[in-house]
């Protein structure tokens, strides 16, 4: 069974579609903190839900000059309604094709649900993995690991200045 | 397990005796309707309790999606000001279901809180910074949604409703110890 990539290395590149009519690939964001947030589907029943609080922790995230990123299998479309019913401001990629295709190279692929699991990566500006953390697949990680993750990448850059 | 980061004090809003063994902190959210769900719990476990356990509000507002959240603290932080934070605390999730401005400088009226001023307070939203520094708080904790409550600084994962029981326990566990 494939296992969550370990902190040291190589962030796997890919290409996913963020809306019905624009890509978005990894290297792309080279230069800056990136966080991938993979989730099993959109449309939780909790107002409280793992994308839609990200949303509110976002000028956070910005402080750090992260860019985030939401990752499930539902398609573009999916997304898009999602992100508009959620007020959601950062991308939502679409892992549908071929299906879990990203998610199984992070090894965070949930095989029996056909769905990815809930993981977090926080990837530095070098395209390495600073963090990664595999939360049960029905919590809710919260956001603590991320922003200790992007202030250890950022203590880390002012010892080396 | 994730544990409480911003410790208790005077400038929280506490229930029950304030120097209480057992502290019950939840985050929320006013227009959250599971926040609503929780809320009588929570008053119910501080009347059963209160001589051993101080509950302490902080807000966790998703201002996203819940477009009155942020008012409807303003109110209750401005409530605060003149003593009936739990007041207006308690009515705002009575009343969720019609939460408005307008509603909101009702329910001070009912409190005796000057409206003009509860007015200017919910459009300047002169609390904002507190409200966002519960917020920041609250994510540095681990706070994963709403409600979410803390027993002692650790972050409590069960449903709502097994709430009475893990503090009955705990409370058991102090008395227990007293011999």
């Amino acid at each position: 069974m494939a296992k969550i990539l370990s902190p040291g290395t190589v962030a796997p590149d890919f290409t996913l579609h963020a809306t019905p009519d624009q890509s978005l690939s990894l290297s792309e964001l080279k230069g800056r903190p990136v966080i991938l947030a993979f989730y099993p589907a959109d449309w939780s029943p909790v107002c409280s839900d793992q994308m839609v609080l990200y949303n509110e922790i976002l000028p956070e995230f910005h402080r750090y000059h992260a860019e985030l990123l939401g990752i499930s299998v539902d398609s573009e479309w999916c997304h898009a309604a999602f992100a508009r019913e959620s007020h959601l401001h950062f991308p939502l990629l679409a892992d549908f094709e071929p299906k879990g295709f990203v998610a199984k190279k992070y090894g965070v692929y949930h095989e029996k649900f056909g769905v990815c699991e809930r993981a977090l990566y926080v990837i530095d500006d070098k395209g390495i993995i600073a963090w990664s953390y595999l939360s049960p697949i029905a919590e809710n990680p919260g956001a603590d690991g991320i922003l200790e993750a992007l202030e250890n990448l950022e203590s880390a850059k002012k010892v080396h200045r | 397990m994730p544990k409480l980061k911003v410790p208790v004090s005077s400038e929280d809003h506490i229930q029950g005796d304030k120097n209480a063994l057992i502290t019950f902190v939840e985050y929320g959210d006013y227009e959250c309707p599971f926040c609503k769900k929780a809320y009588p719990i929570a008053k119910k476990i501080e009347e059963i309790f209160h001589t051993h356990v101080r509950f302490v509000f902080r807000n966790f507002p998703l201002l996203e999606i819940h477009r009155h959240a942020e008012m409807a603290a303003e109110a209750a932080e401005f409530a605060d000001t003149y003593k009936c934070f739990w007041e207006m605390h308690y009515l705002i999730f009575e009343n969720q279901n019609k939460l408005s401005q307008p509603l909101l400088l009702e329910l001070g009226t009912t409190l005796n809180l000057p409206s003009e001023e509860l007015d200017i307070v919910i459009q300047k939203k002169t609390f904002a910074s507190k409200i966002r520094n519960d917020f920041l708080g609250g994510v540095k904790s681990g706070v994963n949604g709403t409600p979410t409550f803390f027993i002692n600084d650790e972050r409590f994962n069960g449903s709502p409703y097994e709430l009475e029981n893990t503090i009955r326990e705990a409370v058991e566990k102090l008395e227990f110890r007293r011999f």
